[in-house]
């Protein structure tokens, strides 16, 4: 389950409205081991695609020393979907290397109505899981 | 004086749980062999016949490889090779 506050929640959500029609990528780093998503760091999609994204590898790099510094990990990796369903592709599927984290998924299709699920993606294997948003 | 080269969670099953360990060569290439006789597998994981993997980003020091010459950027005693997975993905 992904436990989630709720500040966090909207800021992943605005982010993906934001860079809509775009795909919306980013991270929320936590206390190592702690599974506690706390610091939402939000990255550049290097690709400014509609159907694919890739975090910036300069930008991955100075986040990545940072939560090394912070003894911090990514909890939480989200992306957006535009145009099809917040559930991981095979491209998403592929790439998946952190078997700690949520993946999570934004579907912005609907202007109106922001969809928001959350993964975990091990070896290959995507197994959905409950989200609770809390105060 | 030998290259330290960082490695990533998901490939520490190759370095018995190393998060860093240490090789040596002129260029990153050489390097990839060189860590590969203590460490086999990992340079399948890191390269295939067309180069670098899109999987994996390299660093030597602060900078993605893939601006520098790629596996034959130069590599010299003292220096920081960073291995971090790719974090990448969409909707097709």
């Amino acid at each position: 389950m992904l436990e989630i506050p709720k500040d966090l929640y909207d800021k992943i959500v605005a982010h993906a409205r934001a860079d809509h029609p775009d795909e919306a990528c980013g991270l929320i780093a936590g206390p190592v081991g702690s599974d506690r998503p706390q610091r939402f760091i939000p990255m550049t999609n290097a690709a400014r695609s509609p159907t694919f994204y890739e975090f910036d590898s300069t930008e991955q790099f100075q986040v990545w020393q940072e939560m090394d510094d912070h003894d911090e990990e990514p909890v939480v990796i989200y992306h957006s979907h535009t145009a099809t369903e917040a559930y991981p592709s095979r491209t998403d599927v592929s790439y998946a290397s952190e078997p700690g984290a949520h993946y999570v998924l934004v579907c912005t299709r609907d202007p109106e109505h922001s969809e928001f699920r959350s993964y975990r993606i091990t070896d290959g294997q995507v197994t959905e899981e409950p989200v609770t948003v809390v105060e | 004086m030998a290259i330290e080269v960082r490695i990533p969670t998901i490939l520490r099953t190759y370095t018995d749980g190393a998060k860093q360990v240490e090789g040596s060569g002129a260029t990153l290439a050489e390097l990839l062999v060189d860590l590969e006789q203590r460490h086999g597998g990992l340079r399948e994981r890191l390269v295939d016949d067309g180069g670098l993997r899109r999987f994996v980003n390299v660093y030597l020091n602060d900078e993605d490889v893939r601006f520098l010459a790629g596996l034959d950027t130069p590599v010299k005693d003292g220096d920081t090779v960073t291995v971090l997975p790719a974090v990448a993905g969409g909707a097709l």
